[in-house]
């Protein structure tokens, strides 16, 4: 049974439609992310698990108990805000006990939890320090803290790293990783990230519109999406429009610059029949063949359009011979590589197993 | 080198305190005033019960206005903030500000109007049988007083407690719920703290000026809502005592800078670290 479920989720803002037919199911335990562009409905449906939002229509259960009429303050979730929400007036310790108010603990053993909850997220001693006088890594501990302390069935997360700087981001990922299979609480997270998604997750949610589009881990999301739309969302992804014609029993893709090929049922993303189609490949399936490499797959021919040099990765727009636009690969960059500049001529392979067929834009 | 603002302050600000002063150490002689120093104003006005009588009276009646405005202006502040839709506010605020349309002084001849004995509420409540006859405590005592001034003054305590109540950052309401608390608990545990620099704020806007006011006393106020400002007005120019007043508005100044001292101290208290 799963731990929060949700059947037939819809929600208007006027006549604005903010979730549409939302079903899905979070298992206990688990790391569940709502990924999407902003304005795609994600934080509505976290704040309808939260209990801000009333849904207009669907069920919401949790733990096997109908939401409907259980408000915010007695739901067995708390929730991260993305502004962290910390209480300006109080101090550290305060913030991390608010919620404590109501248990039955003494004093004693309250200062305690609060102490422990600190040490957890990397703030012990921090307990006196105004909450005010905190940096913007510290404030997100603190929410956390002051989340978890409350032992809930959920962790709700709002863009909960959205207002940090790419190292610290970098580093809360995986802390935050580590704390949920350390507590093994359900964390939802909501992001418009899907780096972030895809590092942190065990099953993402991908949001287009108050839909969900796709549902599945990350690997499955990132190797088959299951739309156009998912695939150029997650990660980068080149679309090339073609054509499938049939032959025999076989489907025979047109593929400008990159030739013609069969297309095995697997590589269909939506049992596309012959006709117009976009054909996606990811850049890292496609490779410049340097002097000495021996690499499997086609090959073609092409002509270096622009580079761009990321330290650790070359990302070449290549024109292929017959093609009708650059595509775009990326190379790893080696001592015994070079890079190329624009102009140069090259050889380029690529594995057509990586291919995915979707509908023609 | 003495800057423009400098003596601007200086003569708008320093000069006539600084005479004030100086006056209440002088004294006068039938109708020559003697400029040696002296503290018998000091020493008249605490041996004369009236002085001191009229001092309490008049701390009593601000407290009380100020009491009165601050609580009846918190909910209206409330309400605006919390309860209209955005792009009302700023008409909502407007509105509040009409009373300041029509002159100070119209406005407390208004309130005898409504208060007096064949007034508007006597009247009226006579009229649907409430009453057998007019009620005379509503008018020429220390409740008109304080009725005429905490409608003047309600404006200025609304904004400022409106303003702070908009700069309250509304997440924190939804993890004060989040984390627990009802809404109830949640205005008093975050919602109120931080609404106190508005409040306090409110407190010192309305108190300051009330506890010096004459013109609300001396037309609504009868004998008993008589306050400090009307014995100050009467030693200057019926009396021709100007050191005596001057010692009654330099008492009455000190009266004020204490209070006004004390809820600075605690609005700093409240404010320490806000953004």
């Amino acid at each position: 049974m799963a731990l929060i479920s949700l059947s037939g989720i819809d929600k208007y803002y006027g006549t604005y439609h903010a979730l549409r037919d939302i079903s899905l199911e979070i298992e206990g335990g688990e790391f569940f992310s709502l990924l999407g562009p902003s304005g795609c409905g994600k934080t509505t449906l976290l704040r309808t698990i939260a209990g801000f939002e009333t849904p207009d229509k669907g069920v919401l259960t949790i733990d096997g108990r109908d939401m409907a009429r259980v408000s915010a303050n007695r739901r067995p979730t708390n929730m991260v805000f993305q502004s962290y929400a910390i209480f300006p007036h109080l101090t550290v310790a305060q913030n991390v006990g608010f919620g404590l108010r109501r248990s039955d603990l003494t004093k004693a053993e309250k200062a305690r939890e609060v102490g422990a909850a600190l040490e957890m997220v990397g703030l012990g001693g921090y307990g006196a320090r105004a909450a005010h006088a905190l940096s913007g890594g510290q404030r997100q501990r603190v929410a956390l803290a002051r989340a978890l302390i409350l032992k809930p069935k959920v962790l709700l997360l709002d863009e909960p790293l959205s207002a940090l700087d790419k190292k610290m981001r970098e580093q809360m990922q995986s802390e935050l990783r580590q704390l949920q299979r350390q507590v093994g609480i359900t964390f939802v997270l909501v992001t418009h990230d899907q780096e972030e998604a895809l590092i942190m997750s065990d099953r993402i949610a991908v949001m287009f519109e108050g839909e969900i589009a796709q549902l599945a881990t990350p690997q499955d999301l990132y190797l088959r999406p299951n739309s156009r739309r998912v695939g150029e969302f997650i990660g980068m992804m080149n679309l090339i429009p073609g054509r499938m014609d049939r032959d025999g029993s076989q489907m025979i893709g047109d593929i400008p610059g990159l030739g013609r090929l069969p297309i095995v049922p697997d590589l269909l993303t939506d049992g596309q029949g012959p006709g117009d189609c976009t054909f996606g490949i990811r850049p890292e399936s496609m490779s410049l063949v340097f002097n000495g490499e021996l690499p499997t797959g086609k090959f073609v021919d092409g002509t270096v359009v622009e580079r761009a040099y990321y330290g650790d990765m070359t990302y070449y727009e290549v024109l292929l011979d017959g093609g009708t636009a650059p595509v775009t690969c990326s190379m790893k960059n080696l001592v015994s590589r070079p890079v190329l500049d624009a102009g140069a001529r090259t050889r380029l392979a690529w594995e057509p197993g990586a291919l995915i067929v979707f509908d023609a834009a | 080198m003495v800057s423009a603002p400098f003596l601007y302050a200086v003569l708008l600000l320093a000069v006539p305190v600084a005479a004030i002063v100086m006056f209440s150490f002088w004294s006068q002689s039938y109708l020559d005033l003697d400029t040696t120093l002296t503290l018998k104003n000091y020493r008249e006005a605490a041996a004369d019960p009236i002085y001191g009588q009229l001092l309490a009276r008049s701390l009593w009646i601000s407290l009380v206005v100020t009491v009165i405005t601050v609580v009846t202006a918190f909910p209206i502040a409330y309400f605006i903030s919390f309860h209209v839709a955005p792009g009302h506010k700023s008409l909502w605020i407007f509105l509040v500000t009409i009373p300041f349309w029509t002159s100070y002084l119209i406005r407390v001849f208004l309130w005898k109007v409504i208060l007096g004995y064949n007034g508007v509420l006597n009247s009226g409540l006579l009229g649907i049988g409430v009453i057998d006859a007019p009620l005379t405590f509503i008018l020429y005592n220390l409740n008109a007083v304080v009725i005429t001034l905490a409608h003047a003054f309600a404006p200025f305590a609304i904004l400022p407690i409106f303003v702070s109540l908009e700069r309250i950052d509304r997440s924190l309401l939804e993890a004060a719920l989040d984390l627990g608390e009802t809404k109830v608990s949640a205005f008093l545990r975050v919602t109120l703290p931080l609404a106190m620099p508005g409040i306090v704020a409110a407190v010192l806007i309305v108190f300051i000026p009330t506890i010096g006011d004459y013109v609300t006393p001396r037309l609504v106020g009868g004998p008993g809502g008589l306050m400090i400002a009307n014995m100050i007005q009467t030693q200057f120019l019926k009396l021709n005592n100007a050191p005596m007043g001057a010692a009654l508005a330099v008492i009455a100044m000190i009266m004020v800078t204490v209070v006004a001292t004390a809820f600075v101290l605690l609005n700093r208290r409240f404010l320490k670290g806000r953004s």
